[in-house]
């Protein structure tokens, strides 16, 4: 019996889930992998944007296959964690935007 | 001397064995076990047996002493080896140039350029009309005085450079290669520029060589050459013709890397998994025969450094008919996983 939520070798095991239904996962992964094909975006572009929503979301699994992935298309360690800022930017940002309403909200009931 | 590493001979003298390397990746573990053998994967993809089709490189191993330890080598290279070719064996491989039509010699190493005979024979090679690379790995350009004139004497002799470079800036490069190699590089690659090496159509060509600097595959070729050329022609000035890709083969200090950083099975497992028949088949061994430092022959420098020899297992001074050479059957083994995976390994 595992102790952990989390097992690495789980991510091999993505493509099981069309186990509990085949037609919903094929359509699925025909999607994910026309996504990630080279596109308007380059493959390495893809990788680093995955890898940055992937810390965004907080997904262990995303972490893992896109740090391999964006190493794999090219980047380096500098591109990556540049790519990581971004994401906790715009977390950080999303944050502080909402507080101009606070602000409105101070302001329309305060003398 | 740059020194990212010991030998894996000093390190652990039993995994640098190369039998015992071949059964690591064999039977290591349960893991390991369970990968489906190389030659039965060949025949499932309708490649069995690998035969060569002729021989354009005769790739000539010269020595396994370097200036530089670097962590991923295969031939488990660096300044206390002593491996060195002989005249006589250069000798034999002149005859064979003689008698065949092969176009291309290619030298490597360890440091190709440490050998003591290594400018006799480029002269001799050349003067037969063979096209010669020479494997570079940039820094003994600057290492020792004598061998300072070096780009100037490939200039002359036409020699077509072949250098590693793991990346564009200095981390990962240094990492693998030792402190201090990417700025050597870099002074390196400006001087052959300087000399006329790099230039679209200048004759002189100068190609660079991207390995991982770590257990992953490489990056796509076109897409990496092309931010090789904009980064380097923009932070240093250097131009280049062409830049390979390779995998990482799990051999020697490589395969030490993956084994001491619990990357073993999942490294051979991906390299297996993206296994392409189309690079398979296209495998520079089909092409290529390997001489080793002391005359033995095999099909590529892979091989060498595990001890396969080719079929029959000739010597280059005893080699009597090099006709059947160009036709012979290829031994693989797992380790041939890394030339076969993905794009391949040019």
């Amino acid at each position: 019996m595992t102790k952990t939520y989390y097992d690495p070798a789980d991510l091999k095991r993505f493509g099981n889930i069309r186990e509990f239904g085949e037609k919903l996962g094929d359509k699925f992964f025909d999607w994910y992998n026309a996504v990630f094909a080279e596109g308007a975006l380059t493959k390495r572009e893809k990788a680093l944007i995955a890898l940055a929503v992937a810390h965004a979301v907080q997904c262990a699994y995303c972490i893992d296959a896109y740090t391999t992935g964006s190493l794999e298309s090219g980047a380096d360690e500098r591109q990556m964690m540049e790519a990581v800022h971004v994401a906790a930017a715009i977390r950080g940002g999303s944050s502080l935007v909402h507080a101009v309403q606070m602000m409105n909200k101070v302001k329309s009931v305060s003398m | 001397m740059n020194s990212a590493a010991v030998t894996l001979r000093r390190r652990d003298p039993a995994l640098a064995s190369p039998q015992r390397q071949l059964e690591l990746l064999r039977r290591g573990s349960e893991r390991l076990a369970a990968l489906e053998p190389f030659a039965a994967r060949l025949e499932r993809a309708g490649l069995a047996p690998l035969r060569a089709q002729g021989i354009e490189v005769l790739q000539v191993n010269v020595g396994k002493v370097c200036n530089q330890t670097c962590k991923h080598c295969h031939v488990d290279a660096g300044p206390e080896r002593t491996e060195a070719m002989p005249r006589e064996v250069f000798q034999a491989c002149l005859r064979l140039l003689e008698r065949t039509a092969i176009p291309t010699v290619d030298l490597t190493g360890g440091a190709p350029e440490m050998n003591p005979h290594f400018r006799w024979f480029v002269e001799r090679a050349r003067a037969l009309g063979r096209a010669v690379i020479v494997r570079s790995n940039l820094t003994i350009l600057s290492a020792n005085a004598r061998f300072a004139e070096l780009p100037e004497f490939f200039r002359d002799q036409g020699v077509r450079v072949i250098c590693s470079l793991p990346y564009y800036e200095a981390g990962f490069t240094d990492r693998q290669r030792g402190q201090g190699v990417f700025a050597k590089s870099v002074a390196a690659l400006q001087r052959l520029n300087a000399l006329g090496y790099g230039q679209a159509g200048g004759g002189l060509e100068l190609d660079l060589v991207y390995n991982p600097a770590g257990a992953f595959l490489p990056a796509d070729q076109a897409a990496l050459e092309a931010d090789y050329k904009r980064v380097l022609a923009a932070r240093h000035g250097i131009v280049f013709n062409r830049l390979y890709t390779l995998a990482n083969l799990p051999i020697a200090r490589f395969l030490d890397y993956l084994q001491a950083s619990g990357n073993l099975e999942d490294y051979l497992e991906k390299l297996v998994c993206a296994f392409n028949p189309a690079a398979a088949g296209a495998v520079m061994c089909r092409t290529l025969l390997s001489v080793g430092w002391d005359g033995r022959l095999y099909d590529c420098d892979f091989n060498q450094m595990l001890e396969l020899p080719v079929e029959g297992g000739a010597r280059i001074q005893d080699l009597d008919d090099p006709a059947a050479l160009a036709t012979r059957a290829i031994r693989g083994d797992q380790h041939c996983y890394g030339c076969t995976a993905g794009a391949g390994s040019s």
